[in-house]
């Protein structure tokens, strides 16, 4: 701004003064800062997971192991199998990235490769916003609007089952997914292009046998963050997966209610009395929920590794 | 997203212990123990807080545990006024007589749970043990209750709620509280009233039921009989009142011996002005309170 201004404003000297003398103590105090705040993310995702390991620990004690891992969650009559639970969570969640991948990847190569640039800079803005809707709205609107279609269109006896939380979560992990699908399209370096156009292969041909494969390990990324996404998010999913600790065996399950673990520890934390095995058992699932997520984090984080290593494409 | 739920159930934590330290009142205050039924605890805490809010020299304090729980303080001398979703049993009037404690009685509201189903649903009323079939998965499909070919969806507080313990005990294994019967495992556990609401709308399958007081309009109540032969009863004030609706009972507070002072205001106050609080939690207000 300094420089903007003209010279004969009176303040203008002594400031450019004072800024000269003081800018290795202002970069100091600056660069400290940043410093701090960076590891202090650090230390805090690192005092979080000492808290549920010591909130969640002794229920590995309180309970036998093969009652945690058995079939019925009654946690008022002290069955606390969490069963029901993880595979509730795991049907949600991979049901939400088979139906998010075919949308996000398309979406992503539309965007990309096809779109014209006006319309790309409209789209780029609109997906971001997708991201930015609550998801306890969505919640509502699900229970509110999806629930009833998925019971009406499906004839089954409810709306609240495992596939409208998968749609739900399925439009949540889209943004992710798309704006990082499109990042791994856009580092396929254009030669790449030229090569297959150059072929005689159409613009199609060159999308899906050039430009896609050379782009999966990223595609991959884009999955695994959307699956992060997914898994976690609590709100909407309790709204409209009806919440029935059943064991979901069969595909047929998709379309029943099942129970996942983030909602269970989001409706029961509120009543549940502190130190009991109850309260322990909800910071146990914590534990498996960080475990599932921080795994589904790493695979990620392993595929960018790997495609930097081999320093083919970017 | 993980970090978000962690984070916020953290908050809810402390937020808890935060808000008990931030109630003490002054040293000249005095302090009133209250304890005992989980169902009556919220309701409890409510007049607590509002006539703590109106009389800022009294402190009350309000704990859960169940209804034994502050039966026997209440035999110890260690509480004021208990709370009770029972009556005291002979055994336990006698402990107290023994300790020099005469248990007195205060009926405070009345709890009644309405069973609820969709406006189209043509099953109009049902018998105590149809619902605890309906409930325990026994009865899949509306047309063995007297109702469509169409399949039951099962709605259910999640299983913290005081209404939960209740149906469960006097609906659900009919009035026998150690009884093997569980809910199903098909059962949706809802939230909130607002979940039961919404499904119940507008889903023909379901059948919810919920505390008297959260029963909206739009939803159709169940009339309810004791045993098959016997009368169907639709919930109301009026028939909770007279008794004649068998999901209902009334909540107590026992006081050892007539109270007086701060404890007799504190009564006198809640059997009157206090009844808005009731009504407010979705209980019902005693007869001839007005509210």
């Amino acid at each position: 701004m300094s420089s903007v201004a003209p010279l004969g404003v009176p303040r203008e000297r002594p400031l450019r003064r004072r800024d000269r003398s003081l800018a290795p103590v202002t970069e100091f105090a600056i660069e400290a800062l940043i410093r701090v705040l960076g590891f202090s993310t650090m230390g805090f995702v690192i005092l979080i997971f000492l808290f549920l390991l010591r909130e969640g620990i002794p229920v590995f004690f309180e309970v036998p192991l093969h009652g945690l891992f058995s079939t019925l969650w009654y946690p008022t009559f002290k069955l606390f199998g969490t069963l029901p639970l993880i595979l509730g969570s795991v049907l949600v969640t991979i049901a939400s990235i088979v139906i998010a991948l075919p949308l996000g990847v398309a979406t992503a190569v539309f965007v990309r490769e096809v779109a014209p640039s006006w319309a790309r800079e409209i789209l780029k803005p609109v997906i971001e916003v997708l991201a930015g809707i609550p998801s306890v709205v969505l919640g509502f609107f699900g229970m509110t609007y999806v629930a009833p279609l998925v019971r009406e269109l499906l004839g089954a006896p409810t709306g609240l089952t495992a596939f409208s939380g998968a749609l739900l979560l399925a439009y949540m992990a889209l943004p992710t997914i798309i704006s990082v699908a499109e990042d791994a399209l856009d580092s396929v370096p254009r030669s790449y292009r030229d090569a297959g156009l150059a072929m005689g292969a159409t613009q199609w041909q060159t999308i899906w046998r050039v430009v896609v494969p050379a782009g999966r390990s990223g595609i991959l990324t884009a999955v695994m963050l959307g699956m992060g996404r997914a898994i976690g998010e609590t709100m909407a999913v309790m709204m409209v997966t009806g919440n029935a600790a059943v064991m979901p065996t069969t595909l047929a399950f998709l379309f029943k209610p099942v129970r996942t673990m983030t909602a269970t520890i989001a409706a029961e934390m509120g009543e549940v009395a502190r130190g009991s095995t109850h309260y322990h058992a909800l910071f146990g699932i914590g534990i498996i929920l960080f475990v599932l997520t921080f795994l589904i984090n790493l695979a990620a984080a392993k595929a960018i590794f790997e495609k930097k290593r081999r320093g083919g494409l970017r | 997203m993980w970090l978000a739920v962690i984070l916020l159930a953290g908050c809810a934590v402390s937020g808890t212990v935060g808000s008990g330290a931030s109630a003490k009142a002054g040293p000249a205050a005095i302090t009133l123990q209250n304890t005992g039924s989980d169902t009556l605890v919220n309701l409890a805490l409510a007049w607590a807080e509002k006539y703590m809010e109106l009389h800022p020299d009294i402190r009350i304090s309000v704990t859960g545990g169940g209804s034994g729980t502050g039966i026997a303080a209440l035999i110890n001398r260690t509480i004021q006024i208990a709370n009770a979703s029972r009556e005291m049993s002979a055994e336990e009037i006698a402990a107290a007589k023994e300790n020099g404690v005469t248990p007195v009685r205060f009926t405070v509201a009345l709890d009644a749970i309405a069973v609820v189903e969709n406006p189209r649903n043509p099953v109009a009323g049902l018998t105590i043990s149809q619902v605890s079939d309906i409930y325990t998965g026994k009865l899949k499909r509306w047309d063995q209750a007297g109702g469509a070919d169409r399949p039951v969806v099962l709605l259910s507080r999640e299983s913290n709620s005081g209404t939960y313990v209740y149906f469960l005990e006097q609906v659900v294994r009919q009035g026998n509280p150690n009884g093997p019967e569980l809910f199903s495992p098909e059962t949706l556990l809802m939230s909130s009233s607002e979940g039961i609401t919404s499904e119940v709308r507008q889903n023909p399958n379901a059948i919810g039921y919920d505390g008297l007081g959260y029963v909206t309009a739009d939803m159709k109540k169940v009339a309810i009989a004791r045993k098959a032969g016997a009368p169907f009863v639709l919930p109301s004030a009026k028939s909770v009142r007279d008794g004649s609706y068998p999901i209902s009972r009334p909540l107590f507070m026992y006081t050892s011996g007539e109270p007086d002072g701060k404890i007799k205001a504190y009564l006198d106050w809640v059997l009157h002005d206090g009844q808005e609080q009731v009504k407010e939690l979705g209980f019902v207000p005693l007869p001839g309170s007005g509210k």
